[in-house]
């Protein structure tokens, strides 16, 4: 493994105080590493270490630098510029932007169908950009892809588009007949094996496409708007039997998409593409609570009914006529989990004496996680509303004073 | 009129020859313009300079033997006919040149064909580590076959009209009959049985053609 230049020591090996704590692989290649890092006497040898948060994660996917330019000099039009991005092992990471913000490049260039103009792509270990045009070939059955508009042989029936990839590398017959009938099985279109895909409803075309993906085994599964093209209901259908593959086979699923609801579906993390480059990312939870970026905020409340338009009617409506020695604050609420189901707004107030109305709420989930976030306006003595809030925070909920 | 007089077993003869030459014929066609289209296709989507060279080679080749018109092949080749299959005449002579004036056409036929196949299935086999011959093989000819079917049908109905060009020079077949016994000697009932015959013909190969398009087609 140390020979070849296109392998490197993966963050298999999370450090926390340089101390070997990951699982997956033996602190040999750890102190291999370090040792080889200090001397630098293996200049082919590409050595990285990450400082991980300590729960042993994986990076299945690395993208170092990338960047992407169409057409020349002149005429150059950048679709990414040094885009870095990690996603690890086991994960469902979403990726949301505009169109034209560079997503789909930024997933086409996962699997080298578009070949970045800068930077390194790393998929399990393995630098891609250095490969030879048949090295690369042999790693791409190892990604598997879906797409849009489902590109199925139109002229092959289901069983022959599944057992496409198999056929590719020579499996014997009776290997593809077991596998095609388990990935079949796995997507629920046994019946439909020798219909050709015209005979197929759009649900059911991505899910042949999801069949024909996994059939090889890949240590990835790259959806490109996987769900753009299907109504809501189909669109849920197909993310519930995502969902279920990442949790049976442990698949990390990279994912773009320009809309939040697939990402607070499934993702367990998210990166916000914008022009390009990632202006934000982190744990869906958060970015979906606290959005930071302009554009990722533009996505959340869009998301929820009414979207921007509900939020500044609020806002402008939100004062209203007081007696004397009453004062009011306008506050977002957020909580996450179980404190969604307790009483502790109704339980606070009734102990501070403050009254409060609610102008906007959501309350909802993020893969399966409860959460709700209300625009409440308090209205009593100011001390006794300062007290309110401090008890909401001492209770966990985040609290974000508007005005 | 009188048909009495018709020697038929010598319409039998040139039917016969005919059928023979467009056999013939349209097999090396198909044998040579398939790759060529698809050499063409894929050298033509190309971003390599070398494959875009290629391309243009190829093209300019194509486009000239598809401008000189087939009675001056015809001619023009007889030096190479002989060399090839010992005549120029007959059955034998005039496979050659037919082949020659019809692979550029059913070429461009195929290019035109494989334009059609949807870029985001190639996309697909490519992201499943398909190499360049896998997806010719197993993604193209198969999602253009309908497609090439009719191309092959219309290349072949073209070749029933050249081989009646080729009796002006004695090609053997149907044309040499018209043109030998119906222009030269006015025998209107031989010319009217092989213009007929050749009609009846071409109806035929229209129609099992669209038959094996619409056979073949799954969309």
């Amino acid at each position: 493994m140390l020979g070849a230049n296109s392998y490197r020591i993966m963050l298999h090996m999370i450090l926390a105080d340089e101390k070997v704590i990951s699982r997956e692989e033996p602190s040999l290649y750890l102190q291999r590493a370090l040792f080889l890092r200090r001397t630098g006497s293996f200049p082919f040898l590409r050595v990285k270490i990450y400082v991980g948060d300590g729960e042993g994660a994986v990076l299945v996917i690395e993208l170092v630098g990338l960047t992407k330019t169409y057409g020349r000099r002149t005429k150059a039009t950048t679709a990414l510029s040094h885009l870095d991005l990690k996603i690890q092992k086991g994960e469902i990471f979403g990726v949301i932007g505009h169109s034209g913000a560079g997503k789909s490049t930024l997933i086409r260039c996962i699997n080298l169908l578009e070949r970045p103009t800068e930077g390194e792509v790393w998929v399990d270990g393995i630098n891609l950009t250095e490969l030879s045009k048949s090295e690369l070939q042999q790693q791409r059955r190892k990604i598997g892809m879906i797409f849009q508009h489902f590109n199925l042989l139109s002229s092959a029936t289901v069983y022959d588009n599944v057992a496409f990839p198999l056929k590719l590398v020579n499996t014997p017959k009776d290997a593809i007949d077991r596998k095609v009938k388990e990935m079949l099985a796995l997507v629920g279109l046994e019946q439909h094996s020798s219909k050709y895909p015209a005979q197929l409803s759009g649900g059911q075309k991505q899910r042949v496409g999801i069949a024909r993906a996994l059939a090889s085994d890949p240590s990835v599964l790259l959806c490109d708007e996987a769900t753009s093209a299907l109504d809501p209901q189909t669109t849920n259908s197909i993310l519930k039997l995502l969902l279920d593959i990442n949790e049976k086979y442990n698949l990390t699923i990279v994912l773009i998409t320009h809309e939040m609801h697939v990402i607070q579906n499934i993702c367990d993390r998210v990166a916000v593409i914008h022009q390009g480059g990632i202006v934000e990312q982190g744990p869906v939870t958060e970015v979906f609570m606290k959005p930071q970026h302009a554009i990722t905020r533009d996505f959340v409340s869009r998301d929820s009914e009414g979207g921007l338009a509900l939020e500044e009617t609020v806002m402008a409506n939100a004062e209203t006529e007081l007696p004397a020695g009453i004062s009011s604050k306008l506050v977002k609420v957020s909580f996450l989990g179980n404190k969604t189901y307790e009483a502790i707004l109704s339980r606070t107030v009734r102990k501070t004496g403050v009254d409060f109305a609610i102008l906007q709420g959501t309350i909802s989930t993020i893969k399966q996680v409860p959460y709700g976030q209300l625009t409440v306006r308090f209205e009593g003595d100011s001390a006794a509303i300062e007290q309110t809030l401090s008890e909401l925070t001492a209770e966990g909920l985040d609290v974000e004073v508007l005005r | 009129m009188d048909f009495s007089k018709v020697r038929w077993e010598e319409v039998g003869t040139a039917s016969i020859e005919t059928l023979q030459i467009l056999a013939v014929s349209g097999l090396f066609t198909v044998l040579l313009g398939l790759p060529l289209g698809v050499i063409l296709f894929m050298t033509g989507r190309s971003a390599s300079p070398s494959s875009k060279l290629t391309y243009i080679i190829l093209s300019v080749i194509v486009n000239i033997l598809r401008s000189v018109p087939f009675i001056i092949l015809i001619v023009a080749l007889i030096p190479f006919t002989r060399t090839l299959v010992g005549t120029a005449t007959g059955v034998l002579g005039v496979i050659p040149p037919l082949v020659i004036s019809a692979a550029p056409y059913f070429a461009r036929l195929v290019e035109n064909t494989l334009r059609e196949v949807d870029r985001g299935v190639i996309e697909a086999a490519q992201a499943m580590g398909a190499s360049t011959a896998q997806i010719v093989r197993r993604v193209l000819l198969p999602e253009a076959l309908p497609g090439l079917l009719a191309g092959i049908t219309i290349t072949i109905v073209t070749l029933v009209s050249y081989t009646a060009m080729a009796g002006m020079v004695g090609g053997g077949g149907l044309g040499t009959l018209a043109i030998n016994y119906g222009y030269y000697r006015y025998q209107n009932e031989i010319m009217i049985i092989s213009v007929v015959s050749m009609i009846i013909l071409v109806q035929l190969l229209q129609m099992i053609g669209d038959r094996l398009v619409i056979y073949f087609t799954r969309k």
